[in-house]
C-alpha cells in the first residue's frame, strides 16, 4: 500500500474500530466478575459426597436425605411392589411421557425400563429392591409425596404430577422422570451419593 | 414540560431569580404540580396517588424492618418473630408492609384496567404505558423476593417454584437457575441476594415513576372521553382543564383517606387474612406444603402458567414444530410472561380510532368479560391442579390472549363507535351543567 492511498479516513476508521473493540472487551471484562459472583461459591461448589446408612430402611419404607441442598429418596421396595413395577414396565417405554432413564450412572440415552431405574441390589436381595432418586419434581422443583398418586409411586402436590413405582412420570405437567443421582453401594448397608 | 399551553413559573424575588438562574428546580416543581389536568376526570383517576403513597409506605416501613431483620437462613425466621414480639410497634410496621404490598397491587390492577378501558395506552401515550408495565413487572419481582425474606415454608417453596420457571428455558435454563440461586437449591446465597435486590428495586421503581409522570405530563392526561385537551391557545386549554393543584390533589387525597380507612381496618383487625398460615412455619427443604399458593396478586398469571399442560393441543403443536425444544413446562412459562406482554402490546394491537371505551359499544362488553376473566383466573390460580379447574383455567387463559390478540385488532375494524363530544368542556358541562362565565371553576 502506498502512502498516497493511506489517507486520513482509513486510519481514523482503524483507530475507531480498535478503540471501540477495546472498549467492548474492557466493559465485558469489567462486567463479568459482577455477574459471575452470583454463581455458586467455592463452599457450595465443593461437591459433597455423602454416605447414607440404609441398613435400617425396611422394605416398604423410604428414607429422605438431603444432598446438595435437595432431597434424595431412598426407597426400599417390597416384593409386591417389585412385581407391580414390573407390570407397569410391561407397557413399554414408548408409552411413557419420558422414555429416557435419566440415570446418572448409565448412558444418557438409556431407555426408562424398570431395570434401568433401580439400583443394582446388594447380595442376597431380589433385583429391583432399591430405588434411589432425587426427590425433586421435574416440573417446578417441589418435593413429591411418597406412596401417593395414581401409579402407586410419588405424587407432586404442587401441580399434580404422578410418578410410578420407578419414579417415572406418568401424568401431569412434569416433563421428565425423577433424575437418579450418582449412587453406589459402599457395603451392604451403605450407599454413597455423589 | 407539558404540551398543553399554561402559565409557567416566573421567579419574582431576587432570591428566587438567583436560584432559578442556577438551578430551575422551583420552576420544575411548579410546572409539575400546576399541570393542566382535564377537568372531567372521574374517580377511576385517583389510583395514581394511591400508588405513589404505597411506594412511599413500602420504602419507609421497609427501611425500618431492615433495622431489625437478619438475612440468614438460620436467623431470618427468628428475626421476623423478634420483630413481631419484641420490637416496639414492630408487629404493626410489619403488618403495614405486608398488607401495603396488597394495597399496592389492588391499586395497580385498577390503574391498569382503567387504562385498558379508557384507551390510555393509545397514541400518544404508549411510552407512559410501557413504562407503567415495566413498573408493574418490577413490582412483581420486588414482591416475590420480599415474600422469600421471612423464610417460612411458602417463602422457600414459592422461591423454588418461581426460580424453577427459569430452569424451563431450553439449553441454558439450568445454568441460569443455578446462577440465580447461587447453588443447586434455594439456600442462604439465594436469601442474601433476594434481600439485596428487594432493597434495590423499589428505588428503581421510584425512578421509573418519575419517567412515567414525565411521559404523561408531556402528552397530557387521558380522560374519560378520550378527547384531547384543546391546545390552540392558553384560554382554550383553560376551558378544558384545571390545574392539578389544588383541584385534583385535594380530590385524590380525599379518595386516599377513604381507602386508608379500609386499609387500616384490614391491618388492624385482619392482618393475616391475605397471607398463608404455612409461612409461619420455618422453611424446610425436605417437606413441600400440601398446597403451594402464591400471593393473591400473582394468582391470575399463575393460573395461566399451570393451564398449559402436555395434554393441550396447542402445547403439543408448539412442541412438534420446535422439535421438542418448547415443552409443556417452557410453554407454560412463555404463556405466563406472554400474558403480561400482551397487555404491554395493547397500544399496537388496538386498531380502533376511538380512544375511550365509553364510545365503543362492542368493546365495552368484551372488556367487562376481561374483568370477569381476570377474577376467574385469580380464583382458578388458588385451586388445586385438577379437573374441572384445569379445563376452566385453559378457557380463561385462552380468553385473556384472545382479548388482546384477536378482539382488540378486529373490533377496531368492525365496531361502529358512538358519537363523541367535541371537547372536554362539552362533556363536563353536559355532566355538571354549564358554569357561569364569571363563576370560578371551583363551583
Amino acid at each position: 500500500m502506498s502512502h498516497a492511498e493511506d489517507h486520513e479516513g482509513t486510519r481514523r476508521d482503524f483507530l475507531y474500530y480498535v478503540a471501540g473493540g477495546a472498549g467492548v472487551v474492557a466493559t465485558g471484562a469489567a462486567v463479568w466478575p459482577l455477574i459471575n459472583q452470583m454463581n455458586p461459591s467455592a463452599d457450595v461448589q465443593a461437591l459433597s459426597s455423602i454416605r447414607v446408612d440404609v441398613s435400617g430402611v425396611e422394605p416398604g419404607t423410604q428414607l429422605t436425605v438431603k444432598w446438595l441442598g435437595k432431597p434424595v429418596f431412598v426407597r426400599h421396595r417390597t416384593g409386591a411392589e417389585i412385581q407391580e413395577a414390573q407390570e407397569q414396565d410391561a407397557e413399554g417405554v414408548d408409552a411413557l411421557p419420558d422414555p429416557l432413564a435419566r440415570n446418572f450412572n448409565l448412558s444418557a440415552d438409556a431407555p426408562a425400563t424398570d431395570a434401568n431405574r433401580v439400583m443394582p441390589s446388594p447380595e442376597g436381595e431380589a433385583p429391583g429392591a432399591w430405588v434411589v432418586q432425587m426427590g425433586v419434581c421435574t416440573h417446578l422443583g417441589c418435593v413429591p409425596l411418597g406412596d401417593a398418586g395414581d401409579f402407586g409411586g410419588w405424587f407432586c402436590p404442587c401441580h399434580g404430577s404422578h410418578y410410578d413405582l420407578a419414579g417415572r412420570i406418568r401424568k401431569g405437567p412434569a416433563p421428565e422422570n425423577l433424575p437418579i443421582p450418582p449412587a453406589e453401594w459402599v457395603d451392604n448397608g451403605t450407599i454413597k451419593l455423589g | 414540560m407539558s404540551g398543553i399551553p399554561h402559565d409557567h413559573y416566573e421567579p419574582k424575588t431576587n432570591g428566587e431569580k438567583w436560584l432559578n438562574s442556577r438551578l430551575p428546580i422551583v420552576g420544575l416543581l411548579y410546572d409539575t404540580l400546576m399541570i393542566p389536568t382535564p377537568k372531567n376526570l372521574n374517580w377511576w383517576w385517583i389510583w395514581g396517588i394511591v400508588l405513589a403513597f404505597c411506594l412511599a409506605l413500602q420504602i419507609v416501613t421497609g427501611i425500618i424492618l431492615v433495622m431489625h431483620y437478619t438475612p440468614h437462613v438460620d436467623l431470618a425466621f427468628a428475626s421476623i418473630e423478634h420483630i413481631m414480639r419484641n420490637v416496639n410497634g414492630g408487629y404493626f410496621i410489619r403488618y403495614l408492609h405486608m398488607n401495603g404490598a396488597s394495597l399496592f397491587f389492588v391499586a395497580v390492577y385498577i390503574h391498569i384496567f382503567r387504562g385498558l378501558f379508557y384507551g390510555s395506552y393509545k397514541a400518544p401515550r404508549e411510552i407512559t404505558w410501557i413504562v407503567g408495565m415495566l413498573i408493574y413487572l418490577m413490582m412483581m419481582g420486588t414482591a416475590f423476593m420480599g415474600y422469600v425474606l421471612p423464610w417460612g415454608q411458602m417463602s422457600f417453596w414459592g422461591a423454588t417454584v418461581i426460580t424453577g420457571l427459569f430452569g424451563a428455558i431450553p439449553f441454558v435454563g439450568d445454568a441460569i437457575q443455578t446462577w440465580l440461586l447461587g447453588g443447586p437449591a434455594v439456600d442462604n446465597a439465594t436469601l442474601n441476594r433476594f434481600f439485596s435486590l428487594h432493597y434495590l428495586l423499589p428505588f428503581i421503581i421510584a425512578a421509573l415513576v418519575v419517567v412515567h409522570i414525565w411521559a404523561f405530563h408531556t402528552t397530557g392526561n387521558n380522560n374519560p372521553t378520550g378527547v384531547e385537551v384543546r391546545r390552540g391557545s392558553k384560554d382554550e386549554a383553560k376551558k378544558d382543564t384545571l390545574p392539578f393543584w389544588p383541584y385534583f390533589v385535594i380530590k385524590d387525597l380525599f379518595a386516599l383517606a377513604v381507602i386508608l380507612v379500609v386499609f387500616w381496618a384490614v391491618v388492624g383487625f385482619m392482618p393475616n387474612y391475605l397471607g398463608h398460615p404455612d409461612n409461619y412455619i420455618e422453611a424446610n427443604p425436605l417437606v413441600t406444603p400440601a398446597h403451594i399458593v402464591p400471593e393473591w396478586y400473582f394468582l391470575p398469571f399463575y393460573a395461566i402458567l399451570r393451564a398449559f399442560t402436555g395434554e393441550v393441543w396447542v402445547v403439543q403443536f408448539a412442541s412438534f414444530i420446535t422439535g421438542g425444544i418448547v415443552d409443556a413446562k417452557f410453554f407454560g412459562v412463555l404463556a405466563m410472561f406472554g400474558a403480561i406482554l400482551a397487555m404491554a402490546l395493547a397500544p399496537w394491537l388496538d386498531t380502533s380510532s376511538v380512544r375511550s371505551g365509553k364510545y365503543r359499544p362492542m368493546l365495552k362488553w368484551w372488556f367487562y368479560l376481561l374483568i370477569i376473566d381476570f377474577f376467574a383466573l385469580m380464583w382458578l390460580g388458588a385451586m388445586p391442579a385438577e379437573e374441572p379447574y384445569a379445563t376452566f383455567s385453559l378457557i380463561a387463559s385462552a380468553y385473556w390472549f384472545a382479548y388482546f390478540f384477536v378482539i382488540l385488532p378486529i373490533l377496531g375494524v368492525i365496531e361502529k363507535p358512538l358519537a363523541q363530544p367535541e371537547t372536554i368542556e362539552e362533556d363536563f358541562n353536559a355532566h355538571y351543567g354549564k358554569a357561569d362565565a364569571d363563576a370560578t371553576p371551583a363551583e
